[in-house]
């Protein structure tokens, strides 16, 4: 018996490639089992190779893994792109429809079971997806019953008929692996799980859910790769609380209406990636010169331009941190974990009415689209704050040339003014992006100018004194050998690297930065104090993470980058550590 | 109640003597009181240019956003509190050049709002360029052998566009304006009134003079009808757009906010926000 190991399935995409890898491991982890899933895909609809690849495991895994114990294929193209990674003594199961063949050496097994043929006997060519679940489960001595509620929830739309057919379908598939294989594959026969319920979910999911938890009630975006997720999502949910999304005709669109939106007392958000970010640029300044609260999602792609839409990078550092012209207040929040995504969510809906400024939760497509168990959230500990706003003032009566002083300036105040929602009676004061003084009127005057400046500039200090654990730190020795430092969904990646290169007696750190901006100099300076060297890994090719370190602590830093467009895999940062050591 | 005074905040503006928009300013204050709104009941979210000032210069709620986003920002003033009375208010370059998108997909949504254009064919506070207004000939700063690009027909379009009110005025007249902005706010949908608002410093062609001239009021065309979509762009194409007064309304079609599923009936911006932990449980349970 095992204790974990890796499954990918493979095929053309639009040939359910998706729904093969979602039913497999939904019902794992309804059995307790924990899951961490990658999801390899084209910028296309139909065709092109495509590849689910998921970790299984009774104890809590955070990454994918180096290698594949199974491979299930619906061609021959998947063997042929995903056959390197099969470990020695790995399985590949494939569609005997198109003859399937694998290198002569010696390395795996091919078993050729009739995925297309039996579902097509079984009425439709469509449950091949079915057929090779149930092969899959044979291997893992996972009895085919345990499907039958998820396989209800999937197609009882459909009638029961539908679902004794699918049913059968994953039973012969079951069936037919074990006449192939008899008694002889017994290696992956894999333990018995908790049996605890614990949520399934991809990073999007959690922002979506920390959304509507953090009184969000209103969206506005466009859609892209890799966020539309979080759209759907709320598209989905808000109606249940009077709430909506409206799809804009662009992402200038999406985020001056959010703008609006928040100035007039919702939580709104938008969401998007790089492209998007960068058309949003200029809305950006305007909620930071307004001092009016935004929450905007980046979840990172490849680029430039349109770079690799879906494939993983980390490389829209420096735009969230510098992407307006002029000066303003903005914070960039950094999850590395499905659970932070959700929690930092709510935090950047709190932050952007406390400090009333431009929120970018930071995340990347790995994070965002890879689908993972999570450990229960906790409900108790959500908080919503909103800061100096104040809902039901009690003001003088207001003559029409008296305005509210809306920014007004405190010489010794932490810079932050009380806001009034559009509506308050007695509280008119006015709004724009053009300098301005106290009660929003413009202004030029060179005083004023520098005090509105020191007043919006200042307003962010304390954030990362208030930023719940704004750096990660994972620091069990008096002084490392190598302080590893990362951001968003590398976490995972590089504990289990870390924790290889400690099992052979290096003194190994890890830090991963979870407040970008402003940046937690004091905490990542007491980390960096207990090591003698520092590499920071990021998916991109210009080291822009360990320039911002610098940047911050004058530290130079060492540098493992990967932009290829895939995720890093723990065994090349394990090597590269290793090198420096 | 309010008067007109209560919208007047003693700001006094920075355009030249005689422009166009003192008038709107006006009309905009008159139509507000006439209406029977209170100050604060009112937002009025402005672009950029001289016309954008104007969030500044009438005592109500005022947010004078960036150059041609003003109606995406206004929409979602709206979406998060319905009860304000939202106008919306910019240039013809704001509106037609660089904000022309939104124009047509606002025109589209329909969200109950009222946006009116400060239409004086050209870029005044940039000092003098050309506009997608200004009529081909039209010589400028940045035209100077005159404009090779047609005019765009703003009212024309906004009908393609399925517009379910659309107005057009003339400064000078001040009866007709404020009476179609008070039409405009009381259409449950989205209305755009375009108003020819001369400049007097920039623009020598379209003047006072040259609109006195030149416009057409359709309560003078034999037979208009104002519902009737096809006779409204007949109107236009014979008059070359130089028409003012209610040309379309078409007050059968739900506004935007009607028709959202769940939506709130009351401000979403007056929500609970804290969920209650059943809630919570129930939308996490959907992951599991």
């Amino acid at each position: 018996m095992i204790d974990q190991l890796s499954w990918k399935v493979g095929g053309q995409q639009g040939e359910g490639i998706e729904s093969t890898g979602e039913i497999f491991s939904t019902a794992l982890n309804r059995l307790g089992y924990y899951l961490y899933g990658y999801r390899h895909f084209s910028s296309r609809i139909k065709g092109g190779h495509t590849n689910n690849k998921i970790r299984v495991s009774t104890k809590p895994i955070n990454a994918v893994s180096d290698d594949l114990d199974i491979l299930v294929a619906f061609d021959q193209e998947t063997i042929d792109v995903n056959y390197h990674e099969l470990r020695s003594g790995g399985v590949v199961i494939a569609d005997a429809k198109f003859n399937p063949s694998i290198p002569e050496d010696g390395k795996a097994t091919l078993y050729e079971v009739p995925f297309t043929e039996t579902a097509k006997e079984l009425g439709t060519p469509l449950m091949k997806n079915m057929v090779a679940v149930g092969a899959s489960s044979a291997i893992l001595g996972i009895p085919a019953d345990y499907y039958q509620e998820v396989v209800e929830e999937i197609f009882s739309k459909k009638g029961q008929s539908v679902v004794d057919k699918n049913m059968q379908a994953l039973q012969t598939g079951a069936e037919q692996f074990r006449e192939q294989a008899g008694d002889n594959v017994d290696a992956f026969l894999l333990e018995e799980a908790d049996g605890k319920k614990r949520m399934f979910m991809i990073g999007n999911d959690a922002i979506g859910l920390g959304a509507v938890t953090a009184g969000s009630r209103f969206m506005a975006a466009y859609p892209i790769t890799p966020a539309s997720e979080i759209m759907e999502y709320l598209i989905k949910t808000f109606p249940d609380f009077g709430g909506t999304v409206i799809q804009t005709e662009d992402e200038i669109a999406a985020a001056n209406m959010a703008i609006g939106s928040n100035y007039a007392g919702v939580r709104a958000l938008t969401a998007s990636a790089g492209p998007g970010l960068s058309l949003m640029t200029e809305a950006i300044g305007l909620s930071g010169m307004t001092e009016t609260p935004l929450v905007i999602v980046d979840t990172q792609r490849g680029g430039p331009s349109t770079g690799l839409p879906t494939k993983q990078e980390q490389s829209d550092m420096m735009a969230m941190l510098y992407g307006t012209h002029g000066e303003i207040p903005k914070i960039v929040i950094a999850p590395s974990t499905v659970q932070e995504a959700f929690y930092d969510t709510i935090t950047a809906f709190n932050m952007a009415e406390e400090y009333q400024c431009p929120v970018i939760l930071m995340s990347d497509l790995a994070l965002s689209l890879g689908k993972q168990t999570v450990e229960p959230l906790n409900f108790d500990n959500v908080q919503i704050r909103r800061g100096k706003l104040d809902q039901a003032p009690d003001l003088p009566v207001q003559a029409p040339e008296e305005y509210f002083n809306r920014y007004e300036y405190e010489a010794e105040g932490d810079g932050i003014s009380t806001r009034l929602l559009p509506g308050t009676e007695n509280g008119i004061y006015h709004v724009t992006g053009v300098e301005h003084d106290e009660t929003g009127k413009p202004s030029e005057k060179p005083e004023n100018r520098q005090q509105q400046m020191d007043k919006r500039l200042k307003k962010t200090q304390t954030v990362p004194y208030r930023f719940d654990e704004p750096v990660y730190r994972d620091e069990p020795y008096e002084k490392a050998d190598l302080l590893v430092v990362g951001i968003n969904s590398t976490r995972g990646t590089i504990q289990e690297a870390v924790s290889r290169l400690r099992e052979e007696g290096h003194a190994i750190h890890h830090a991963h930065i979870r407040l970008l901006h402003p940046f937690p100099v004091e905490e990542l300076e007491q980390a960096l104090e207990r090591t003698e060297k520092v590499v920071v890994v990021e998916n991109n090719a210009t080291a822009q993470l360990a320039n911002i370190i610098r940047l911050n602590t004058g530290v130079n830093a060492e540098n493992i980058l990967k932009y290829d467009g895939n995720p890093f895999l723990p065994g090349e940062i394990y090597r590269e550590c290793k090198e420096l050591l | 109640m309010a008067t007109v005074k209560d919208f007047r905040n003693k700001v006094k503006p920075n355009w030249c003597p005689g422009c166009g928009d003192f008038s709107i300013q006006a009309a905009i204050q008159r139509a507000a009181a006439n209406v029977g709104l209170e100050p604060h009941d009112l937002a009025l979210i402005t672009g950029i240019g001289c016309s954008g000032r104007i969030s500044g210069y009438i005592n109500a709620y005022g947010f004078h956003g960036v150059h041609g986003r003003v109606l995406p920002l206004a929409q979602g003033v709206k979406m998060a509190n319905r009860d304000l009375t939202v106008i919306a208010s910019g240039g013809d370059g704001d509106g037609f050049a660089i904000g022309m998108g939104h124009t047509i997909h606002s025109i589209r949504r329909n969200i109950n709002m009222t946006y009116i254009i400060m239409d004086n064919q050209i870029y005044g506070l940039t000092k003098g360029q050309t506009s997608p207004r200004s009529e081909a000939g039209f010589k400028t700063k940045s035209t100077p052998d005159g404009s090779i690009e047609a005019s765009l027909n703003a009212m024309e379009t906004a009908l393609t566009a399925g517009a379910t009110f659309v107005a057009q005025s003339f400064s000078s007249d001040l009866k007709e304006l404020t009476s179609l902005i008070e039409q405009g706010i009381n259409h449950d949908g989205f209305s755009i009134i375009n108003v020819f608002s001369p400049c007097v410093t920039f623009n020598k062609v379209n003047t006072y003079d040259w609109f006195k001239e030149n416009l057409t009021k359709l309560e003078t065309v034999e037979d208009y009808d104002y519902t009737d979509r096809k006779k409204a762009m007949q109107t236009l194409m014979e008059h070359n757009g130089l028409v003012t007064g209610l040309i379309y309304q078409d007050d059968s079609k739900p506004s935007y906010q009607d028709q959202i599923p769940g939506y709130k009936s009351t401000p979403l911006s007056e929500s609970e926000l804290k969920l209650e932990k059943e809630t919570f449980e129930r939308l996490a349970n959907e992951f599991m």
